[in-house]
């Protein structure tokens, strides 16, 4: 066992006293934030469905949805005279362990890209084209669909696995 | 040879961290001095053991040997030396070395601290600092080893592997892939390496605290060794995100400095804590109190730091930092897991031990501005936990994948902010023990009226936008306070010793450069909040095609597109450069020349925007990849970004602050009888 502890500075008792309001303070502060988030999840927050998932829910529609695709480089095009850029995505699986099982993302969104029989869903994006908006990279859109079936995307965000970090040994 | 020496001794390390774990129990155990002594000096060799692993890494990294995998994967003949040795932290194996030897340094020092000022605590730092060597050890020698080598199989198959499988032989490329254009940016100079050592420094801390409740001891010993320690890290922290922050804007092209993407957002989490931490603990040691919230909150903190390591290793965030998804999330997780239920219980043993010798009496006490300013910080990293793993939290229970995003953050911290702001613009004008709020209102008033003139003057002035007028006049009235605050000591010790005041302004800051210290921080968060509005309120942007001479307007600026050039560089980057001026009132104030630099090997574009900097706004302008790009024309993105440099001039502030508050005090004649 290790040493005994130097008794002496033992702290005085402290007397009763009311309900702490510091405690209080604290928590009214605390159910306060609480609520702050809790109403800012429901005002902001998106459900993450995969593109095929999205095909099936036509009840999600009107709804702000964040979905993953792989890009078609192809088909990424500029609207003249606008900062409007256009591109289309296919699906590619959502579960991490379906991805790993498919031989890793990389791999994933290369045989996406490549399915001749896969269903693109068109992108509608407002802003400077990022720079990693490219053929086989995933794609990441948080928006809402059009009556036209296209997707508008308020926000884009792309991953690059295969040229990022764990580039295949070939 | 290399290959063999560096594997050799990093097993060698790991085998001599787990020793000093086993011989610093087993001394405490049986009184040993013999064993505590060898666990001590095993610790300190990990150091210079694992500097050699570096060395040889790095040389292989320099050298070009592409047959490991490692070095294939990060550096190239294409990249300047600088970079190809920056490539040690490129990737997941050479980071978590380099995060390993960090980290023995950093413990070398601690345990040498802890055997001179507080010797019990010795065997305890060793077992904290070296069980979480071990741990990264573990990991870089089994799991993912820097020094693996490529290797073909006789089916023609190519692996990588530490031994050479049977029937195989080595491959060697003549070039390896090298980082990824983005990267390549003297940026992942200092970034990285800022963060790791910010991560690294809150491990010794935790070490002390650790140390502290397994000998028992009730003062605040462990905190005179920790704060030092606590502070550097969370400078480092901080440069850190700062740095990432900085190159973002630089490079990327996106006109902004932070996107709440969760790998920041996991970076940012145990720099808040850590902000709860560096405040919280100066109350300890002043006032006896928060004994058991300091000791969570390290714990918090250190927890928190290996949290996000695995956050963005593990694969299960969405974020441009796209680091591959690895097996190596769950052995992180199962060592948050030890150390969250060893240190629980080791609170929970010592809990009466640790109780509070003082007590809070006032609601206006400075004591309560630092509580109400560690609530808030909690509350901070509660919501950005909140934030990043709600996918991960209503997939399990509500089998449903919720997500955030940008507004979301901005939304729920944004009063938390201003909460802080408003506090840290109170702090000065508390007194420990108590405050009256009489006294408080008769302190303020001065300040309140003085910052009034900074609304007053952007109503006349400038568009309505009363979001942005109140956040800068919650900002002008925290300046006014702690300026009148400083100003009136340095006044009165002027007039008191009858001094000059820039002599009188030196002596006062050396006098209390904690709190003095403490006080240019608070400036500089002040700036960096002024870059922050003047981003969220104030920024304009437009995306326009021009012609050759013609121009682009924006907020009275400019923008001119005088001529377009494409060039390749001999290592095959296609350069496209366009030659723009920008004037304002018909004078020309600057020539820039955003650019595409295309990798065509990596298929690949990186922005360089053309910036027109000033301390008043930034001009950014960006050019933007599409045809028609020609001579005869060509597509712009310009940003106007006010008061965007505050932002990086406060950090710089926020450093110098916390320099001038580390230094350590000359002790005093009781307190020096007391240490020893």
């Amino acid at each position: 066992m290790v040493e005994e502890v130097p008794k002496g500075n033992t702290p005085k008792p402290l007397t009763k006293t009311k309900p702490n309001k510091f405690i209080i303070g604290g928590l009214l502060i605390f159910v306060a934030t609480s609520i702050l988030v809790a109403i800012s999840i429901k005002g902001n927050a998106q459900y993450y469905l995969t593109i095929d998932e999205l095909r099936v829910s036509p009840e999600k529609w009107n709804q702000n949805l964040r979905i993953s695709g792989v890009v078609l480089g192809d088909t990424i095009r500029l609207v003249p005279g606008s900062d409007e850029i256009t591109f289309q995505v296919v699906n590619i699986p959502g579960d991490m362990n379906t991805i790993e099982a498919m031989g890793g993302i990389a791999a994933v969104l290369h045989q996406a890209a490549t399915d001749p029989k896969a269903m693109p869903l068109t992108i509608i994006y407002h802003g400077v084209k990022p720079d990693l908006l490219k053929d086989e990279a995933q794609a990441i859109m948080t928006g809402r669909m059009q009556p036209d079936g296209t997707f508008l995307a308020g926000e884009l965000l792309l991953k690059c696995p295969s040229k990022y970090q764990e580039a295949p040994l070939n | 040879m290399s290959a063999s020496l560096g594997l050799g001794i990093l097993v060698l390390t790991l085998i001599i961290s787990l020793y000093a774990v086993g011989a610093a129990i087993a001394g405490t155990r049986m009184h040993s001095a013999q064993l505590i002594d060898s666990a001590r000096l095993a610790t300190t060799i990990t150091f210079p053991l694992l500097t050699v692993v570096i060395l040889i890494m790095v040389y292989l990294l320099a050298t070009g040997h592409f047959e490991f995998a490692y070095v294939y994967r990060q550096a190239s003949l294409q990249m300047p030396l600088y970079l190809n040795i920056t490539a040690l932290w490129g990737g997941q194996s050479g980071s978590l070395l380099f995060w390993a030897w960090l980290l023995s340094g950093a413990s070398a020092i601690a345990v040498r601290q802890a055997w001179k000022h507080e010797k019990p605590f010795t065997p305890w730092v060793v077992v904290v600092t070296m069980f979480t060597l071990a741990f990264f050890l573990l990991i870089v020698t089994f799991v993912d080893n820097p020094f693996a080598r490529i290797w073909a199989l006789s089916d023609g198959q190519v692996v990588q592997s530490m031994i050479q499988p049977a029937g195989s032989f080595l491959i060697y490329p003549p070039n390896g892939l090298g980082l990824n254009p983005l990267l390549r940016d003297p940026g992942m100079v200092f970034h990285p390496p800022m963060l790791y050592l910010g991560f690294v420094g809150f491990v010794i801390p935790f070490s002390f605290a650790m140390a502290a409740l397994v000998t028992g001891r009730s003062d605040s010993a462990w905190l005179r060794l920790a704060s030092k320690w606590a502070l550097v890290a969370w400078v480092f922290l901080g440069i850190g995100l700062v740095l990432g922050s900085r190159w973002a804007y630089t490079v990327l092209g996106w006109g902004g400095y932070w996107g709440w993407d969760p790998v920041e957002v996991a970076a940012l989490i145990p720099w808040l804590t850590g902000t709860a931490f560096v405040h919280s603990m100066s109350i300890q040691e002043k006032r006896h109190i928060f004994k058991r919230w300091n000791i969570a909150l390290i714990v918090l903190t250190f927890c928190l730091v290996i949290f996000s390591t695995f956050l963005t290793r593990s694969g299960i965030l969405d974020s441009v930092h796209a680091f591959t998804q690895s097996s190596i999330g769950p052995m992180f997780f199962g060592f948050i897991c030890i150390v969250f239920i060893a240190s629980l219980g080791l609170i929970l043993w010592r809990w009466k031990l640790l109780e509070s010798e003082g007590k809070m009496e006032s609601f206006f006490s400075r004591e309560s501005a630092f509580l109400f300013n560690n609530l808030l910080f909690v509350l901070l990293t509660l919501i950005c936990l909140t934030g990043i793993l709600l996918p991960v939290m209503s997939d399990l229970f509500n089998s449903t994948k919720l997500t955030v995003g940008p507004a979301w953050y901005k939304q729920t911290t944004g009063p938390v902010f201003a909460a802080l702001l408003l506090l840290m613009g109170i702090v000065p004008l508390t007194a420990w023990g108590s405050t009256a709020a009489k006294s408080l209102g008769k302190k303020i008033w001065k300040p309140a009226v003085v910052s009034l003139l900074v609304p007053l003057i952007l109503i006349l002035t400038t568009a309505l936008n009363w979001a942005g007028i109140l956040a800068l006049w919650l900002l002008s009235l925290i300046t006014a306070v702690t300026l009148f605050d400083y100003g009136n000591a340095v006044f009165l010790r002027a007039r008191g010793q009858d001094e000059d005041i820039l002599v009188a302004l030196a002596k006062v800051t050396a006098r209390d450069h904690h709190r003095y210290g403490g006080y240019i921080v608070h400036i500089g968060i002040v700036m960096i909040a002024l870059g922050v509005v003047g981003i969220e309120f104030y920024q304009a942007q437009t995306q326009v095609t021009v012609g050759l001479n013609s121009s682009i307007n924006l907020e009275g600026f400019q923008v001119t597109y005088k001529n377009l050039t494409e060039s390749a560089t001999a290592d095959g980057v296609d350069i496209a450069r366009a030659d723009v001026t920008v004037s304002r009132n018909g004078k020309t104030i600057a020539a820039l020349s955003p650019r595409r630099d295309y990798y065509p090997l990596y298929q690949q574009s990186v922005t360089v925007p053309g910036v027109y900097s000033s301390l008043a706004e930034d001009l950014y302008v960006v050019l933007v990849d599409w045809q028609p790009i020609s001579a005869d024309a060509a597509t712009f993105h310009v940003y106007y970004n006010p008061l965007i440099n505050w932002f990086w001039i406060g950090s710089v502030v926020m450093v110098l602050g916390s320099i001038l508050a580390y230094i350590p005090s000359r002790p005093k004649a009781g307190e020096k009888k007391e240490e020893q």
